[in-house]
């Protein structure tokens, strides 16, 4: 993956903007010690390292209003980073960048219980959001796979998902406010504890806007009331298109189940021999949870083994107990380390209709083949998010970039189907060389037309997102003002 | 003109010399001046997978007729669009495009979220004619910046909708609705958070303070509605209102008439929508010196209606959310501004966006961005 050069008259001025960095900030909070700035050369996408010039670490939105207004005057870029848990390189430094990183802003603010909103700042961890409201009920209904670590502020830059979302929603439909920070250093605040933006939605623009808008300091959320219950059933079949059929009977016989989670057989197999869960061998798996009290538990799984029945499956499995629902979801939750166990794994997300599953896990196979490398298959399979797993050795030579090519052609074959590159990880730099396969010219400049309102020196995460080649003008003409 | 494509649009846009008014069935009272660009043209769902719970459909498709294709596959629209013909007497046929532009949701908003949420995916005109596409026709999409939101709500100022991807829902087997009776209004915004701050999912929360009804709503299977019901009445036993249940039909009547503010149909006057923090609702009404208001989203939402020319958001001053003059004649639409001020701030980044995408201004200016001076 292509970088842009680092701008030498940017790393010649180190020492000034680190000088007029710390007249604003405590002491600790303005890193520029190479061995030190190393600590955020990445984030979760692993295979690209670059250290910053500098880190800082506000702690206050006057902090971070102070760095951007410093920041946009020296024409320094500046890459906003949550918790670094980003699949698709959207914390990647570049070496003449500005880390600002808001782990340190991880105060709740408000909660109102009667409004059902929590309002924090945006360093705090997704689960801790809900820690801060579980003692009364209640949750933040967004749980991406990384929630234990994962920040808000990256929840919002990537609109994140979750396995639950196919009730719950995105971020996206659970954000109403924001407190966010201009490149130029003005603060503004978008929505609160009320529904629907006045104007032009803004809100819904900020969120996935992957850190090239602003810097969101502060967040109104929505929190519900926990359900009763939750208990999935696991079913087994040996055919992965009857399998997907049997997703489609089930959302048409109006059970709209809290999660449907997909497994196919490589991924089967990988999880029984690291987790032992005691999952069937066979083509296909599903595992449906709904939610309630036990007796709309048990009516609703009633029904979707109903259905399942009528396509024989090979095992069907309802959960009657807290033990047996954590056995269920034991395989699951370990597929991505069980894969891990075999070798270094790439994992993609792109999403397709949900009635094109069966050609796309056959298309996959057959790639699979042609490449010579293992692919396996988790997928929400009730919102058609796939999360094909590629099996590579990062230590052998080539075959990360295989790899890559690899991905690519699934990522191709999810638009070609009608779905698209990335439901939850977002675009970054993995997915950036891609955009033209999705998106005309046009639909990019409308985009990047958006970017030139907010941050129209392009200096906020600059080289994510859009193609290099496609923001290139916008990026010199940024450079060329300085 | 009489347009039928995207393509003839995109032609009238790019053609156009003095301001357009979009409109999809012209029924919302959104419309700017200039010459009318309707869509009402670009008809038909061009793609409807009910196991996959989305529906395409060209912006101009009536929203009966989606309505009755998602009915025949026991299917809906769970934002429940309000129809505002009741409320302003508009005739005309309402358009799926129309209901997106316009971002208008219904009581169910509180449960399952507003018309943006299930939008998915939108191709546009902007204002050099330049066709664009955002978003597509799967559920979960964070493939570059958000643009389906964006459209969402800007009643035509930023482009002109060509056709919209949706999500849609399952129709659940019946419903019911809780009704608590005699409460005031501090009490009854009370009642509704509680019962909104249960595990019960209610799905629709209103309150009529000239009947003294509040109204909770339950979806579901028939048992579980029962169930919950029953759950619902011994979380509010404490309010000590008096407690009866409409069933089923009656049920979705009372719902229809709520969504469509039916009380103030005949009704003189202006109305006024204001969005708000739901236990500031009572407070706010009260110092509105309106002459009668509802509430629905459990206190978020009020209508209100005043006598002609009263300036409603002098009144209430400043608020966290919004105030919309939904009904009113032009005098006063203009003097008071149909949509509420902006923050510097936020009026500053919405100029900019209308300048990139209407270069021209071609796009009535003075609908969604008409604000009091």
């Amino acid at each position: 993956m292509e970088m842009p050069i680092p701008n030498s008259s940017i790393l010649a001025r180190k020492a000034r903007v680190v000088e007029r960095l710390q007249a604003v900030l405590p002491p600790n909070a303005v890193i520029f010690d190479e061995n030190e700035t190393r600590a955020y050369e990445c984030d979760a996408l692993t295979a690209y390292k670059c250290a910053p010039m500098i880190a800082v670490l506000p702690s206050t939105t006057e902090e971070v209003s102070d760095i951007l207004r410093i920041c946009h005057q020296e024409g320094v870029p500046v890459v906003p980073r949550g918790s670094g848990t980003s699949l698709a390189g959207g914390a990647l430094p570049t070496a003449d960048c500005v880390i600002l990183g808001v782990a340190r802003m991880n105060q709740v603010l408000e909660t109102d219980y009667d409004n059902r909103i929590i309002r924090v700042q945006t360093g705090r961890t997704n689960l801790s959001v809900t820690g801060a409201v579980e003692q009364n009920g209640f949750f933040y209904a967004p749980d991406p796979s990384s929630q234990l670590a994962c920040a808000i502020a990256g929840n919002i830059a990537m609109n994140s998902g979750g396995a639950h979302c196919l009730k719950y929603g995105v971020t996206t439909n659970n954000l109403m406010g924001v407190k966010m920070v201009l490149m130029d250093g003005e603060v503004v605040e978008i929505g609160g504890a009320h529904l629907d933006a006045g104007g032009l939605d803004l809100l819904g623009l900020v969120c996935g806007s992957e850190g090239q808008l602003g810097v969101v300091t502060e967040a109104t959320l929505r929190i519900l009331h926990k359900p009763e219950g939750a208990r999935p059933v696991l079913i087994g079949f040996d055919d992965n298109e009857v399998a997907g059929a049997c997703v489609s009977d089930i959302i048409k016989a109006g059970v709209l189940p809290v999660a449907i989670e997909f497994m196919d057989r490589p991924c089967i197999e990988a999880t029984e021999a690291f987790a032992k869960a005691g999952y069937p061998m066979c083509e296909a798996l599903l595992i449906v949870e709904v939610e309630g009290s036990d007796a709309e538990i048990d009516h609703q799984l009633g029904l979707i083994s109903e259905i399942a029945q009528r396509h024989n499956p090979v095992e069907l499995r309802q959960s009657k107990s807290a033990e047996e629902s954590a056995k269920i979801w034991l395989g699951r939750k370990s597929a991505f380390g069980a894969m891990g166990q075999i070798n270094d794994y790439m994992c993609l997300d792109g999403t397709i209709p949900v009635s094109s599953l069966p050609h796309v896990l056959k298309r996959i196979g057959e790639m699979s083949d042609q490449y010579g490398l293992k692919v396996g298959n988790v997928f929400h399979a009730g919102d058609g998010n796939m999360h094909p797993l590629i099996l590579f050795d990062a230590n052998k030579p080539g075959d990360l970039e295989l790899c890559e090519e690899f991905g690519a052609e699934i990522l191709k074959l999810c638009v070609e189907v009608g779905g698209c590159l990335t439901g939850e990880h977002g675009v970054g730099i993995e997915k950036r060389d891609l955009m033209h396969v999705q998106y005309e010219p046009d639909d990019l400049n409308a985009q990047m037309a958006i970017k030139d309102v907010f941050d129209p020196a392009w200096l906020l995460n600059p080289a994510k997102v859009f193609p290099l080649d496609a923001s290139d003008a916008r990026r010199s003409v940024a450079i060329a003002a300085e | 003109m009489d347009i039928t494509s995207e393509a003839a649009v995109a032609d009238a846009v790019k053609a156009a010399k003095e301001p357009l008014s979009v409109q999809g069935g012209g029924t919302r009272g959104i419309s700017g001046g200039g010459e009318v660009l309707s869509v009402a043209g670009l008809n038909g769902i061009s793609l409807y997978e009910p196991g996959a719970l989305t529906l395409v459909a060209h912006a101009g498709t009536p929203v009966s007729d989606i309505n009755a294709a998602l009915a025949k596959e026991n299917q809906r629209l769970a934002f429940e669009p309000m129809d505002h013909r009741t409320l302003l007497g508009t005739t005309g046929e309402p358009t799926i495009g129309g209901v997106m532009a316009a971002n208008v949701s219904g009581p169910r908003r509180i449960s399952v979220g507003a018309a943006r949420d299930f939008l998915l995916g939108v191709r546009f005109v902007d204002g050099r004619g330049t066709v664009i596409k955002n978003g597509g026709r799967v559920m979960k999409n964070v493939t570059g910046y958000d643009l389906v939101k964006l459209m969402a709500g800007s009643c035509g100022t930023l482009g002109v909708l060509t056709e919209v991807a949706m999500k849609v829902l399952p129709r659940p087997e019946t419903e019911a609705t809780l009704m608590l009776h005699g409460l005031d209004d501090v009490g009854a915004v009370g009642a509704m958070a509680r019962a909104l701050g249960s595990p019960f999912e209610v799905t629709g929360a209103a309150h009529d303070p000239a009947a003294a009804t509040t109204m909770l709503r339950i979806e579901g299977f028939e048992t579980s509605v029962r169930y919950r019901l029953d759950q619902l009445r011994a979380v509010l036993t404490t309010t000590g209102a008096e407690m009866t249940v409409a069933h089923a039909e009656d049920s979705a009547d009372m719902w229809n008439k709520t969504r469509d503010v039916a009380s103030f149909k005949a009704a003189e006057g202006d109305v006024w929508r204001v969005s708000c923090k739901p236990s500031e609702g009572p407070a706010i009404a009260a110092r509105s010196d309106a002459d009668a208001w509802v509430y629905d989203w459990a206190g978020g939402l009020i209508w209100l209606k005043t006598p002609a020319g009263h300036d409603l958001r002098g009144k209430i001053g400043t608020i966290d959310g919004h105030a919309t003059l939904v009904r009113a004649d032009a005098q006063t639409k203009t003097q008071l501004g149909t949509f509420h001020p902006e923050t510097p701030g936020v009026a500053r980044l919405t100029a900019g966006l209308r300048a990139q995408f209407d270069p021209r201004g071609i796009f009535a200016p003075h609908s969604k961005t008409e604000q009091a001076a």
